[in-house]
């Protein structure tokens, strides 16, 4: 028995099982797609994220009937918390929604391939990688994918830039606009709490080829996450300008400040 | 005496099992000349078969004796055969040559076998490459040099003498019976070498059906490069186990290291230079060429599998 099975034997029940099982997801003979992403995999990591979404995090999510039912999508959010939990809850919290379930592709940094076991397994989980070409064929094949325009400048944010939205890519607008691919917005609130960082280790960083590395707590703080999901966002193409492109990234950005100010007034603490 | 009537066409790399499941369905149709550095091929009686090195002046002869309308190109000299400069001698210097000779003997149809190995893997290598692709390989390795430069050429000889109507095929693993390459070694041997932490996507395609895609390219004559791929995707860790081999786990970092071992060891199956084949998946796009000749295969990847792990079973391999 593989190392897959044994999991999917322990972790994955039927009700989860049954949630990934109906949602459609052309993959080959072996339950892979071409970017590696695996049926088995996903379930045993929805089963896993379970109890990290449901009892730690106690994630709430707003806006869920705001994702179309099917067809390409790209989910942009507000990158925080120094680990990628974020990309992983908005993964969660769109195949198990009630209204319309569906399995996501998260968009990952280009060192994430490198590193053994994890770059594997955040494969076969669904994510791949930020490359444009990789992007544009996902969306071709009528995939949800998120990504997060600010990269590993809002990802690796210190605690004094916490909610303030670092320079976003300009890179998912021209694939909307190319694609012809509507836009789900998405304010992340409560991941930036998670694993507050006064400063990094840059030299050390620099040693290791890492993007960065935190001065923070060993492990994420369980502050409570709402995500909101904000109303589909269509931008027509062609491209006209690199310019209209930017002020069009800006009105997405600006959707987002919006839902994460929504947020950041409806709770009443980090944990609460 | 019948045979005076078939269009000859010139098969090499003969002795392969590639080349011999593409002559057997050519040859009801076609006068085969059949030619191979490595042996001198005699399937039946009738085929003409000769041993001979591309790059040798008794090559011509071949031509002079024969009126060759097309060449079927698929020998070539496997990554595990030989050094890389004889590999560069016989694969590309020899490709030039037989190339010449088709220009100088104005032979119509040319079908030259090249390799997805040629697109290099790397970590940054989006899936789906496409013919547009960057080649990337010999980046990575002076061992695969001879791969891209064959491709190189092939293309130069496309664009130069549009006549020839070169159609060059980059397939992904050719597996299955008979097949001698790097992964087929690997698959048919009991253990495997596994990268810690590394199990990337890969693709295969069974050596029937990759005949009958040499046969639509050779009849259908539209010249071009195409990916030859199905639409299936397995890990190869995965694939590995499907076919009987047990994982032996090779320490993936430092990054040196997996490939000091496969020198150490002397793997024809992981050989160091392939490593990051076994590391980063590089996953091409075939829908060109399926759309292009309407091809689609007929064997599943179990059907590729079942086969190394029957004959690990009964003893054979």
């Amino acid at each position: 028995m593989s190392v897959r099975d044994f999991l999917k034997n322990l972790l994955v029940s039927k009700e989860t099982e049954a949630i990934v099982d109906k949602i459609p997801k052309p993959v080959g003979s072996f339950g892979y797609d071409p970017w590696g992403y695996n049926t088995d995999a996903v379930k045993i990591a929805l089963s896993v994220m379970r109890p990290i979404y449901e009892d730690y995090f106690r994630v709430e999510a707003f806006g869920l009937e705001n994702i179309p039912a099917n067809g390409r999508l790209l989910v942009i959010a507000n990158h925080s918390g120094q680990l990628p939990f974020d990309g992983s809850l908005v993964g969660y919290a769109m195949a198990t929604s009630p209204h319309t379930p569906r399995v996501v592709r998260v968009m990952v940094e280009r060192w994430f391939p490198t590193i053994p076991f994890v770059g594997n397994i955040f494969n076969e989980m669904g994510a791949v990688l930020g490359d444009p070409i990789n992007c544009g064929k996902m969306l071709r094949n009528e995939e949800a994918i998120v990504v997060f325009p600010e990269g590993v400048r809002g990802s690796g944010k210190t605690w004094d830039k916490r909610y303030k939205l670092q320079r976003f890519g300009l890179g998912f607008m021209h694939l909307a606009m190319t694609e012809n691919t509507p836009i789900i917005p998405v304010g992340i609130v409560g991941c930036e709490e998670t694993m507050p960082t006064p400063f990094h280790l840059k030299r050390l960083a620099r040693l290791f080829g890492m993007p960065y590395l935190p001065v923070t707590t060993p492990i994420p703080l369980p502050a409570k996450v709402r995500l909101y999901f904000g109303e589909p966002m269509t931008f027509e193409g062609p491209v006209s300008s690199e310019d209209d492109v930017a002020v069009k990234v800006e009105r997405v950005k600006d959707e987002i400040n919006k839902l994460i100010q929504r947020g950041l007034q409806e709770r009443s603490g980090w944990f609460e | 005496m019948i045979h005076k009537h078939k269009p000859e066409i010139l098969v090499t790399g003969a002795g392969g099992s590639l080349a011999q499941y593409v002559i057997n369905e050519l040859k009801r149709d076609y006068h085969i000349v059949l030619v191979d550095f490595r042996r001198r091929v005699q399937l039946e009686e009738g085929m003409s078969s000769y041993r001979v090195e591309y790059n040798k002046r008794g090559f011509e002869d071949i031509f002079r004796k024969h009126k060759i309308e097309a060449v079927i190109h698929l020998g070539r000299m496997g990554l595990y055969e030989s050094t890389h400069r004889n590999r560069y001698n016989h694969n590309v210097l020899g490709t030039q040559r037989l190339l010449d000779l088709c220009h100088k003997y104005e032979v119509k149809k040319v079908v030259v076998l090249s390799t997805y190995f040629v697109y290099g893997a790397s970590p940054y290598n989006p899936a789906l490459l496409t013919e547009e692709a960057p080649l990337k390989a010999s980046e990575l390795t002076m061992d695969l040099v001879d791969s891209v430069e064959l491709e190189n050429l092939a293309n130069i000889y496309l664009w130069k003498y549009p006549e020839l109507n070169i159609t060059i095929l980059r397939p992904c693993n050719i597996a299955g019976p008979g097949v001698l390459n790097s992964l087929s070694l690997l698959l048919s041997s009991s253990m495997a070498p596994v990268l810690m932490g590394f199990s990337p996507m890969m693709q295969f395609i069974h050596v029937e059906d990759m005949a009958h895609g040499v046969v639509l390219a050779f009849k259908q004559n539209k010249p071009g490069v195409y990916n030859v791929a199905a639409d299936d995707w397995v890990s190869y860790q995965e694939a590995v186990t499907q076919c009987g081999c047990r994982r032996m786990p090779i320490p993936s970092i430092p990054e040196g290291l997996p490939r000091l071992i496969s020198k150490r060891m002397n793997w024809k199956g992981w050989p160091p230079y392939l490593v990051n084949y076994y590391k980063y998946p590089v996953i091409i796009d075939g829908s060109l060429f399926s759309k292009t000749f309407g091809f689609k295969p007929h064997r599943s990847l179990d059907d590729i599998f079942s086969y190394y792990r029957e004959k690990k079973e009964m003893g054979i391999l």
